[in-house]
C-alpha cells in the first residue's frame, strides 16, 4: 500500500516542516502547545518510517522507496534523488525513535525557548534522515553541512558553562573535515559528469587518485565517528550539550561518520581502502584500548560515557576494514560479511545505549546539577527504579549478553578473529576495560551508603523518565536477545557491498 | 519432550520476573511462593528428564528454540543439549537451588531486600541451567556471563557496605580477564570448524590435527592447544583457578544463601563442567591438559593452605571451596572428566550444606562470623551441629562419604596419568588432603566443640534455627552422604555419561582403573591402605590437639613462623599485586594518556595550538594593513624594486 507514497521525502520534510510550524509557538504562554506539537510531530515521523521496515524487500540490495531523480540544479547535474537499502533504512529508524525520546526527555527540563529548543531536533532530525536517504552526492553534502546548524545553537543556547569553547571546537572540527568531502566530491563529479553516489561507485579510478579521494573522506568521517586522533572535540561538546544534545549527538550524528565509509569510501575507492587498511584498523584498535584506559581516568559522567562512546564506535570501524585481512590470511571471505554486520549492529546499538547512557545522566544533573562522579554515591538508596535502570544500562554498555551491546562487539570479535589474533586480542580487551570504566563508575555513583544530603534529597524517577528509559529498555533487551530481523534487513546489502569493495577499480 | 525443557528454564524466569518485576504488587510470601514454586517444577522436571535420559537411557535430544541470528551463513541459535551430563547437571542445580530457596526464607526474613533476592536467585537458577543445557558455544557464553552478572548483584547485594559493593565489582571484573579468553577461544572455533553447534564441533574435532597459526614472529602454536587454553582461561575466570581465583574469597561479602548456591555449588563449577564438555577438544591437545592439570593443582594446595589461617567461617569454606575446585581441575588435566565431575555432583551437596550450616551459626551468633568468639555450639545447635559433621566429613574424604569416592578416585587417576607435571599434581593433590582435613576440623572444632568465646548476651540467645533453615540443612546432608556410594560404579568408573564425555584410549586413566575396580565396599576397604586415608586421619587429629587439647600451639606457632603466617594471611600477595600493578596501574596509564595524549599533545599543541597559530598569523597580518597611504606606496615602491633586481640581475 506504501508502494507509491514518497515515504522518504514525507519522512525528511515531516519533521522540518513541523519544526518550523513549532517555531511559531514560541510566545511565553504557548510552551505546552510547542511541546505537544513536538511530540506530534515527532510521533508522527516516526509512525511513518514503520512503513519502511514492514514494506522493506529483504531480497534484494537494490535502492528502495526510491524518489526522483527530480531535477534540482540541473546546470550541474544535481538531482533530487532519495533511496534507501538494508544499510540506511535502519539507521532512519534509529533517528525517528530516537527523535521521540529526545522531545519527551526536554519535556519539563528545557524552560527556556522551548518551541526553539524543541524546532531545533525537529529540523535536525529531518536533515539526519535526509543524509541516510540521499542518492545524490550533492543532495547529500547539503544534508550532511546543514545538520551542524540546529546542533551548533543546541549547544550554544542551552549548553553548559563553558558552551562556546565546545560549539566552536565542534564546529571548526567537523567543518574542517567536511571541506575536504567536498572537494573530493567536485573531482568525482568533474571526472564522471555526475552527482549519483551510484555513479561514483562505478567510476574506475587509479590508485593515486584513490587515495587522495580516501584521504579527504577519511578526514570528513573520522571527525565525525570521532576516530582517534581527532575524537577531542567529543567529550566537550557532549559536557557542553543539554541532555537531549548528548542523546542525539552520540545515538546519531556519529553514526553518520560511520555510513559515510560505506557509502563512500569503501565502495569509491575500494583499492585505497585496501591499501590503506592498515591504517583504519591501528586506529580502530587505538579507540578500543588508548580510549578505554583514558575512560578509565574521568571524572566527569558525561566525559567518561563520551570516551566509551569513542571506544565502541572503534568496533565499527574495526569491522568494516578488516575484509581485505581476512582474504589475506585465510584466503577466502568468511567473516569478512560478519565484520561490516557487525559493525552496522553496533552502530544501532550503540544510539540506543549511549542515548540511554546520556539519558540517565541527565536524570541526575537535572536533580543534582552535576556531573561529577565525586558529589554521587548510594543513589540506589533514594532512586531505586532509576538505578535498575542504569545498572541495565551499564552492563549494556559492557556488552553483556542479552543486551544489544554484545551483539556488534561479538561479530567484530569473531570476524577480527579470522584476520588476526592480534586484531582480536586487542579489540576483547574492551571485555575488561569497559566493564572496568563503566562498572567502576556505577560503583562510585550508585552502590554505597547516602554520599551526602544531596543524594538524601533525591526522588526517583518520574512517569515520563520510566517511559522514556522503559522504552529504551525494551529496545536494549530486544536487539539483544533477537538480532535476527536487523540483521536479515542489511544482509542482501552488506553482501552487495562486499562485493563492490572486492572489485578492483585499476 | 522440548515443552518440558522449555518449563525446566521458563518456570524460574517467571518467578523472577514476578517477584523483581511485579515486586510492588506482591507480598513477601507470594514472592518466595512463585520464585520457590517456579525452581520447585525445574527440579521435579529435572528429576524426571534425569530418569528419563539417565536410568530409561532414551537417547540425548539436539535441538533448536530459535534462531538467533544469521550472520555470514552462520547460524547463530539458541537450543538445548540434553544427554547425560546436562541431565545430572540439571538436576544439581535446580536441587540445591531449591534447598537454598526454602533457607533463604529463614535467613533473608528480615531483610528490606528480600523480594529482590529471591528474584535474583530464581533469575541465577534460569541463567545457569541456560548455561549446562546449552547446545552451543555461544549460548554457552550467555548463561556464562548471565551468571556472572547475577553473581555480581548478590554479592553487592548489601550495596551500602562498602567492601560489598568493592569485592562485587572486583568479582565481575575479574571474571571478565577470564571471559576474556573465553570469547577469544569461541572466536577461535568459528574460525576452524565454521560454526559454533557443539555436535558439529565436536564431530569434526580431529580437524585441528596438526593446524598450527602463527602467534608471535614465526612461532607456530597447534591450534588445538591455543583453543583449550583460550577456553580453559575462560574456566579459570568462572571456576576461580590460580591466578585468577582472588575473586572468590571476597565474593563471601554476599549473603550466604548465595554464598552456597553461587559461589560453592553451581556457578563456580561451570568451569569445570565446560571443560568436560569440551572434552573431545582438550583431549587434542596434551599441552593444555598439562596446563589445566598444573595449575588445578596448584589451587588445590595452595589455596587449602590459606584455608588454614581465616577466622572468618565463610572464608574457610571459600578456601575449602578454591582447593576442591582445584581438585577438579586436576581431574580434567588427567583426562579424567567423569571424575571431575563426580566431585562437581558430590563437592555441590556438601559444600552447599557446609555454607547453609554456616549460615544457620551466623544467624545464631547475631551475624558474627568470627571463629573466635564461637566454640561449643555443639549443645546448642544440635541439627546445625550434626549435618556440619556429615559435611565435614564428606568433605575430608572419610571412607564411605560421598567426598571419599570422588577425592578418591580423582587422586588415583592422577596417580596414573602420564603427562608431564602428573608427578607435582600428584603429591599437590595428596598432601592438601592433610590439608583440607586439618582446616576442615579446625572450623569444626572451633565451632562447636571447646570452650564458648562468645559474649554473654549472645550466648543467652544461642538457640537451633527454624526449620525452614535446618530442613534443606537435612535435605542436603542425606545426598552428601550418600550419594557417592551409589554412583561411584557408574560416574567414576562406568559409562555413566556415555558419549557426553570423550577420551582418548591412550589418556584414559579411569578406564585403567576400573579393572581395579570391585565396587565401593571395596573401595573403601582398599582405602585404609592407601596414604591418603593417614593423611586425613593425621589432620584432623593435628586440629584436634590444635585447637581442643593444646590451644596454646597455634599461637606459639604462628610467633615461630611468623614469616610464613604473614605470607599466607596477605593470601601469597595476589591481591596487592593486583591492587597496585592493574588497578592502580590502569588508572595511572589512563591519566597519563589522557593528560598527556589528549589534553596536552592534541588539545594544546594541535587544536589550540593551530587555533592560536592562526590567531597569531592574522595579528600580524592585521598590522601589515595600516590603512595610510605611504606605507603602501612605501610597501609597492620596495617591491618594484625587488622584481626589477631579480630580472635585471
Amino acid at each position: 500500500m506504501f508502494a507509491d507514497w514518497p515515504l522518504l521525502s514525507l519522512v525528511i520534510w515531516t519533521p522540518i516542516l513541523g519544526g518550523l510550524a513549532v517555531l511559531s509557538a514560541n510566545s511565553e504562554s504557548q510552551k505546552t502547545v510547542a511541546r505537544r506539537l513536538a511530540l506530534l510531530f515527532s510521533i508522527l515521523t516516526f509512525v511513518l518510517t514503520i512503513p519502511l521496515y514492514t514494506a522493506f524487500d529483504t531480497s534484494t540490495a537494490a535502492m528502495q522507496f526510491v524518489e526522483g531523480p527530480i531535477a534540482w540544479i540541473p546546470r550541474f547535474n544535481i538531482y533530487y534523488n532519495l533511496g534507501v537499502d538494508g544499510i540506511a533504512m535502519p539507521l532512519i529508524l534509529l533517528t525517528s525513535f530516537m527523535t521521540v525520546l529526545v522531545v519527551l526527555a526536554g519535556w519539563e527540563v528545557i524552560k527556556e525557548r522551548v518551541a526553539q529548543y524543541m524546532a531545533a531536533f525537529l529540523i535536525m532530525e529531518g536533515l539526519m534522515i535526509g543524509v541516510f536517504a540521499s542518492l545524490d552526492a550533492a543532495l547529500f553534502y547539503v544534508f550532511w553541512e546543514a545538520m551542524l546548524i540546529p546542533m551548533f545553537l543546541i549547544i550554544g543556547i542551552w549548553g553548559g558553562p563553558r558552551r562556546v569553547y565546545a560549539t566552536m571546537k565542534f564546529f571548526i572540527y567537523t567543518f574542517f573535515g567536511s571541506v575536504f568531502m567536498l572537494v573530493a566530491l567536485l573531482y568525482l563529479h568533474f571526472q564522471t559528469g555526475s552527482f549519483l553516489i551510484a555513479d561514483f561507485q562505478n567510476y574506475p579510478m587509479g590508485m593515486t587518485p584513490q587515495l587522495l579521494i580516501f584521504l579527504a573522506f577519511l578526514i570528513a568521517f573520522a571527525v565525525k565517528v570521532p576516530m582517534w586522533p581527532v575524537h577531542t572535540w567529543l567529550p566537550d561538546a557532549h559536557v557542553e550539550a543539554p541532555t537531549g544534545g548528548s542523546v542525539i549527538l552520540a545515538a546519531i550524528m556519529l553514526k553518520l561518520g560511520a555510513y559515510g565509509f560505506l557509502r563512500f569510501s569503501l565502495p569509491i575507492t575500494p583499492d585505497a581502502s585496501q591499501e590503506l587498511d592498515w591504517l583504519m584498523i591501528s586506529l580502530s584498535l587505538i579507540a578500543v584500548v588508548y580510549v578505554g584506559f583514558v575512560a578509565l581516568a574521568q571524572e566527569d559522567m558525561k566525559k567518561l560515557i563520551a570516551y566509551s562512546s569513542i571506544a565502541h564506535m572503534g568496533f565499527v570501524t574495526l569491522g568494516f576494514f578488516i575484509a581485505w585481512r581476512i582474504f589475506d590470511n585465510t584466503g577466502g571471505l568468511e567473516g569478512a560479511v560478519m565484520g561490516i554486520e557487525g559493525g552496522i549492529v553496533q552502530m544501532v546499538s550503540h544510539g540506543f545505549i549511549s542515548g540511554a547512557m546520556f539519558l540517565c545522566v541527565g536524570v541526575m544533573y537535572d536533580r543534582m546539577h552535576s556531573r561529577q562522579i565525586s558529589d554521587y554515591g548510594g543513589v540506589v538508596n533514594t532512586m531505586p527504579i532509576f538505578a535498575a535502570f542504569m545498572v541495565l544500562f551499564s552492563m549494556a554498555n559492557t556488552g553483556l549478553p542479552g543486551t544489544s551491546g554484545f551483539v556488534g562487539e561479538f561479530m567484530v570479535i569473531l570476524s577480527s578473529f579470522k584476520a588476526n589474533f592480534w586484531f582480536a586480542f586487542l579489540a576483547a580487551t574492551t571485555l575488561i576495560l569497559g566493564a572496568a570504566y563503566t562498572l567502576w563508575m556505577v560503583k562510585r555513583v550508585i552502590f554505597g551508603d547516602v554520599a551526602n544530603e544531596r543524594v538524601a534529597a533525591l526522588e526517583d524517577i518520574n512517569k515520563r523518565e520510566f517511559l522514556i528509559l522503559g522504552i529504551l529498555a525494551v529496545a536494549v533487551l530486544l536487539l539483544g536477545l533477537w538480532p535476527a530481523p536487523l540483521l536479515q534487513v542489511m544482509e542482501a546489502t552488506v553482501n552487495n557491498l562486499l562485493h563492490h569493495m572486492m572489485q578492483s577499480k585499476l | 519432550m522440548q515443552t518440558i525443557y522449555l518449563l525446566i528454564v521458563l518456570a524460574p524466569l517467571l518467578g523472577a520476573v514476578l517477584a523483581g518485576v511485579f515486586g510492588r504488587q506482591l507480598d513477601r510470601t507470594a514472592a518466595h511462593w512463585v520464585t520457590s514454586l517456579g525452581v520447585g517444577i525445574s527440579c521435579l522436571l529435572s528429576l524426571y528428564v534425569f530418569k528419563h535420559i539417565v536410568i530409561d537411557g532414551a537417547a540425548s535430544f539436539n535441538g533448536t528454540v530459535y534462531t538467533w541470528m544469521i550472520s555470514d551463513g552462520v547460524h547463530f541459535e539458541i537450543g538445548f543439549l540434553i544427554d547425560k551430563l546436562s541431565a545430572m547437571m540439571m538436576v544439581v542445580v535446580s536441587f540445591v537451588s531449591l534447598m537454598v530457596h526454602i533457607y533463604t526464607i529463614g535467613y533473608m526474613r528480615d531483610d528490606p531486600g528480600y523480594k529482590r533476592f529471591f528474584s535474583y536467585i530464581s533469575l541465577f537458577t534460569f541463567a545457569m541451567l541456560m548455561l549446562v543445557m546449552s547446545n552451543n558455544f555461544m549460548q554457552l557464553f550467555f548463561g556464562w556471563e548471565a551468571v556472572g552478572l547475577i553473581s555480581y548483584l548478590l554479592i553487592g547485594f548489601w550495596y551500602k557496605k562498602e567492601t560489598a559493593i568493592y569485592a562485587n565489582l572486583k568479582a565481575f571484573l575479574v571474571n571478565r580477564v577470564g571471559d576474556f579468553g573465553f570469547l577469544l577461544g569461541i572466536a577461535a572455533v568459528l574460525m576452524y570448524f565454521g560454526t559454533l553447534d557443539y555436535a558439529q564441533v565436536f564431530s569434526n574435532a580431529s580437524i585441528l590435527n596438526d593446524q598450527t597459526i602463527d602467534i608471535i614472529g614465526g612461532q607456530s602454536w597447534s591450534v588445538a592447544t591455543l583453543i583449550c587454553i583460550l577456553l580453559f582461561i575462560g574456566a579459570m575466570g568462572k571456576s576461580a583457578q590460580v591466578p585468577l581465583h582472588v575473586w572468590l574469597p571476597d565474593s563471601m561479602e554476599g549473603p550466604t544463601p548465595i554464598s552456597a548456591l553461587i559461589h560453592a555449588a553451581t556457578m563456580v563449577t561451570a568451569g569445570i563442567f565446560m571443560v568436560a564438555r569440551m572434552s573431545p577438544l582438550f583431549e587434542l591437545s596434551e599441552t593444555a591438559l598439562t596446563f589445566v592439570m598444573v595449575i588445578g593443582a596448584t589451587t588445590a594446595l595452595f589455596m587449602g593452605l590459606l584455608g588454614l589461617v581465616q577466622n572468618d567461617i565463610k572464608r574457610v569454606i571459600a578456601y575449602s571451596t578454591l582447593s576442591q575446585l582445584g581438585y577438579m581441575t586436576v581431574a580434567l588435566g588427567a583426562s579424567a572428566y567423569a571424575a571431575g565431575i563426580f566431585h562437581l555432583m558430590t563437592h555441590a551437596f556438601f559444600k552447599a550444606l557446609l555454607f547453609l550450616a554456616a549460615g544457620s551459626v551466623i544467624i545464631a551468633m547475631h551475624h558474627e562470623q568470627d571463629m573466635r568468639k564461637m566454640g561449643g555450639l555443639r549443645k546448642y545447635m544440635p541439627i546445625t551441629w550434626f549435618t556440619s559433621l556429615m559435611g565435614s566429613l564428606a568433605l575430608i574424604g572419610t571412607p564411605g562419604f560421598s567426598g571419599f569416592f570422588s577425592k578418591d578416585s580423582i587422586i588415583e587417576a592422577v596417580g596414573q596419568s602420564s603427562l608431564p607435571g602428573s608427578t607435582y599434581a600428584y603429591v599437590a593433590v595428596v598432601l592438601s588432603v592433610f590439608v583440607t582435613a586439618l582446616y576442615t576440623f579446625r572450623m569444626y572444632f572451633l565451632v562447636f566443640h571447646g570452650k564458648e568465646r562468645m559474649d554473654e548476651h549472645t550466648r543467652a540467645h544461642l538457640r537451633e534455627s527454624p526449620l525452614v533453615v535446618t530442613l534443606p540443612l537435612i535435605g542436603l546432608a542425606i545426598p552428601s552422604v550418600v550419594i557417592g556410594y551409589f554412583f561411584v560404579g557408574s560416574m567414576a568408573f562406568g559409562h555413566f555419561f556415555g558419549d557426553a564425555i570423550f577420551v582418548l584410549p591412550q589418556h584414559d586413566v579411569l578406564a585403567k582403573l576400573s579393572h581395579e575396580y570391585h565396587g565401593p565396599g571395596a573401595m573403601m576397604l582398599h582405602s585404609i591402605l592407601t596414604l591418603p586415608f593417614w593423611l586425613a586421619l593425621s589432620g584432623v587429629v593435628t586440629a584436634w590437639y590444635l585447637y581442643i587439647k593444646r590451644t596454646d600451639i597455634p599461637e606459639t606457632l604462628c610467633r615461630r613462623w611468623s614469616f610464613v603466617y604473614h605470607i599466607m594471611l596477605d593470601k601469597f600477595g595476589f591481591d596487592r599485586f593486583n591492587e597496585i600493578f592493574f588497578a592502580g596501574g590502569g588508572r595511572v596509564l589512563g591519566k597519563i594518556l589522557w593528560k598527556v595524549g589528549d589534553v596536552f599533545l592534541i588539545d594544546m599543541l594541535v587544536v589550540n595550538g593551530s587555533a592560536y597559530t592562526m590567531g597569531w598569523f592574522s595579528g600580524m597580518m592585521r598590522r601589515i594593513q595600516t590603512g595610510y597611504l605611504y606605507t603602501y606606496a612605501f610597501a609597492m615602491i620596495i617591491g618594484l624594486m625587488a622584481l626589477l633586481a631579480i630580472f635585471v640581475l
